[in-house]
């Protein structure tokens, strides 16, 4: 049986959710707005004159094979970069739960790289393994590994994975260490006593459990790969060797902002905005479904 | 609230500065430069406002090259645009196609009462910031062009003389066998690869980089460095990457910590480069002219150059277009351009400072620091080496940059890297053409 609350008349309701209504028209739709506008023409870069293009804009990128290719570049850097933040993170955060002394010295530490900013992150990965100076290229050199992440493309996405992902695990490691605390001790005691090893505690228990957590951090951090990124991108490879690292935000940003491109750089702020808005449906429709709340 | 006293005295103080010169026209000055060049920026900005009554240039930093041009284009669509802002030579097509935000150098000399004769300008720095109508568009204010950086100790190290000719690219590519052998890991690196190895390539062979004189004619240009004589360079470079002979460290100037350190023995890189490298260096060092192909084009014609220039922009008051040619004839006068290029390893923009500097007794005293400008005066530029104006260059120097990679990582040859870079380069420049 439920129970439905309803307001009389319509002014209260209103009043209520004009702030939130305010705040998305002013920083959400109408920039957007103006995004998919510009996205229809060919502005010079002063705004002196404006050429119509229609869908030119979107017909040129989608034509161009190496903006195609950027879509793959994105999906294979935005997945790695999640699964290398959160599996690390409830690895951490699942060992940190079972200390019993200095919790809060490790605890401290483990979080300490969030508040490093992505840009400073990808220079200090960029001098460890620069290719010549570097501290882990020397030794890997010193492994017999001739590790060139200048003209390698794979090993500047792995670089480039590692250093986006690194600050990010303490931040998913201070949600899933929240989440375990909140895991009665109850239920886990009770699934000991009935003989339950850890492991099997875990799967059965723990991780569904935190589920909820699990799939606030997935979206959260899919939204982080795709757009927050580019600093450490810019840092470490400028979207290069070729384009292995050039992901679609990297793109827009240096199309639009190095490049001047604005026309261009707005159509494929449209196309990320329809692709995130896309995967976040489909995250909810599809994933949350295995959540218990 | 104590920060909101804090942040009020803060406002309250920096409205007072220009109050209290309230007298004197302003002139904004929006640049790129940190450190020392920074300091020696403010040191000329000090000197002409103590100089004379009537002005005071305010220098403000707006962050990096590209920073600078943005925070400018931002500015002036909202209608508050410095009056001179330092533009690096890749925005030049775009500051030239924006009729209407740009006023002409030649102009806003003329109509102030500034000393300004066009022909005291070296015609091949000037070159850059001219228009096929011999009006100078803007000022050259740090030049520079690429030349061949040679570690001494490292030739000695693997058993090869120093003293070797390395004019041409010939010699240069049988040297890097020699100190391959002689067991040298990084015989050759370059900073800039596009702007030495592509553009610099063509104006010294005189060779085409893009149709319509380089972009000088029109908007219409097509891009063309993908002929023969460039097709054998990046081949040659290719081959050498592949041997280990020359080592790629990235797309801008990261081979200079390679080469500042002592591993690499031969360096392609701005003559700019003159300060850190005489600063760092722990070994002897020599600056040669850039090598060509011997038999190639028209080679050795004259390099072409990097840097920055100033743009006036429109929307002002004539008084304050009279401080702006008062400010550039300043920075073209011989005393200000000599100490200019002594102190940076800028090309001197005038031949008389170029003179003074000889005169002085400086190209005795640090032996090379005249090569940058004796390659570029060495003949009279042509159509091929008086500079490049394209626009969105600097994302074709980004392809470039990619098509070149696919090159040193041995994916593509480099007929291959090269025509696809000119096919992708040319559909920005066919964008660049509808929008302006």
């Amino acid at each position: 049986m439920e129970k439905r609350v309803t307001f009389k008349g319509w002014i209260l309701p209103l009043c209520l959710i004009a702030p939130q209504v305010l705040v998305s028209a002013i920083f959400f739709f109408y920039p957007a707005g103006q995004a998919i506008w510009q996205s229809l023409f060919i502005p010079d870069p002063f705004g002196l004159s404006m050429q119509y293009v229609g869908t030119g804009n979107f017909e040129y990128l989608l034509s161009d094979p190496y903006y195609r290719t950027s879509f793959l570049t994105t999906a294979i850097f935005s997945t790695l970069v999640t699964l290398c933040s959160m599996i690390p993170a409830l690895f951490l955060a699942v060992v940190a739960d079972r200390l019993i002394k200095g919790a809060g010295v490790y605890r401290t530490m483990l979080i300490w790289p969030y508040a490093v900013a992505p840009a400073i992150a990808g220079v200090l990965w960029l001098f460890m393994f620069n290719t010549r100076v570097g501290v882990v290229s020397w030794y890997l050199g010193q492994l017999g590994y001739d590790w060139n992440h200048v003209l390698n493309g794979g090993e500047a996405m792995g670089l480039v994975v590692v250093a986006s992902a690194w600050g990010r695990i303490s931040y998913n490691f201070l949600f899933f260490f929240a989440a375990l605390q909140a895991i009665p001790k109850s239920v886990i005691e009770a699934a000991a006593i009935d003989g339950a090893r850890f492991w099997k505690r875990f799967w059965t228990i723990v991780l569904p459990l935190l589920s909820p957590t699990t799939f606030f951090l997935l979206v959260v951090n899919i939204v982080y790969a795709f757009f927050e990124t580019f600093g450490v991108i810019h840092t470490i490879t400028s979207g290069g060797p070729q384009q292995s690292t050039t992901i679609l935000v990297y793109k827009v940003f240096s199309d639009g902002f190095v490049g001047q491109d604005l026309g261009s750089s707005a159509a494929q702020s449209v196309i990320l905005l329809f692709v995130v808005g896309a995967l976040t449906i489909f995250q909810f429709k599809f994933i949350e479904r295995r959540v218990h709340y | 609230m104590k920060n909101l006293t804090t942040g009020a005295l803060i406002a309250g103080s920096t409205m007072l500065s220009p109050l209290a010169a309230y007298a004197e026209t302003e002139v904004q000055f929006w640049h790129a430069f940190t450190g020392r060049l920074g300091e020696l920026v403010a040191a000329q900005v000090e000197d002409f406002n103590a100089s004379q009554d009537d002005f005071t240039v305010v220098a403000s930093h707006k962050g990096n090259y590209s920073e600078t041009l943005n925070a400018g284009i931002a500015a002036f669509r909202a209608g508050e645009q410095p009056q001179i802002l330092m533009v690096f030579e890749v925005g030049t097509a775009t500051m030239m196609s924006a009729e209407g935000a740009v006023r002409s150098v030649t102009e806003v000399m003329e109509a102030s009462g500034a000393d300004f004769d066009p022909d005291a300008y070296i015609g091949a720095v000037n070159g850059y910031y001219t228009n096929t109508e011999g009006e100078m568009l803007s000022l050259p204010f740090n030049a520079s062009t690429p030349v061949l950086w040679v570690n001494r100790d490292a030739f000695e190290a693997a058993g090869v003389d120093p003293e070797t000719d390395l004019s041409t690219w010939q010699n240069v590519a049988e040297t890097l066998t020699a100190l391959q052998d002689g067991g040298s890991t990084c015989p050759l690196t370059t900073a800039w690869q596009s702007w030495i190895h592509l553009e610099n390539f063509s104006a010294y062979h005189d060779v085409p980089f893009a149709t319509q004189d380089n972009g000088f004619a029109g908007l219409d240009t097509e891009l063309v460095f993908n002929g023969p004589a460039q097709v054998a360079h990046i081949t040659a470079m290719g081959e050498w990457a592949r041997d280990g002979k020359f080592f790629y460290a990235g797309r801008r100037n990261e081979g200079g910590a390679n080469f500042r350190a002592g591993e690499c023995a031969l360096f392609t890189e701005s003559s700019a480069g003159y300060a850190g490298i005489s600063s760092e260096a722990q070994f002897a060092f020599d600056v040669r002219p850039l090598p060509y192909w011997e038999g190639v084009g028209n080679s050795p014609q004259n390099t072409i150059i990097g840097g920055a220039s100033l743009w006036v922009m429109e929307g002002h008051e004539d008084a304050e277009y009279e401080g702006a040619a008062q400010f550039l004839a300043y920075l073209s006068s011989t005393d200000v351009q000599s100490k200019w290029h002594q102190d940076t390893g800028y090309l001197p923009i005038t031949n008389a400072a170029s003179d003074a500097t000889r005169a002085a007794g400086f190209y005795d005293a640090n032996p090379g620091t005249d090569v940058s400008v004796l390659q570029m005066t060495a003949n009279d530029p042509t159509a091929n080496s008086k500079g490049l104006r394209l626009g969105s260059f600097d994302q074709i120097r980004g392809i470039i940059d990619e098509e070149l990679e696919a090159v040193w990582a041995g994916d593509k040859d480099a007929q291959t890297a090269l025509d696809s870079a000119v096919q992708r380069g040319d559909a920005l420049l066919r964008r660049f053409e509808a929008a302006n």
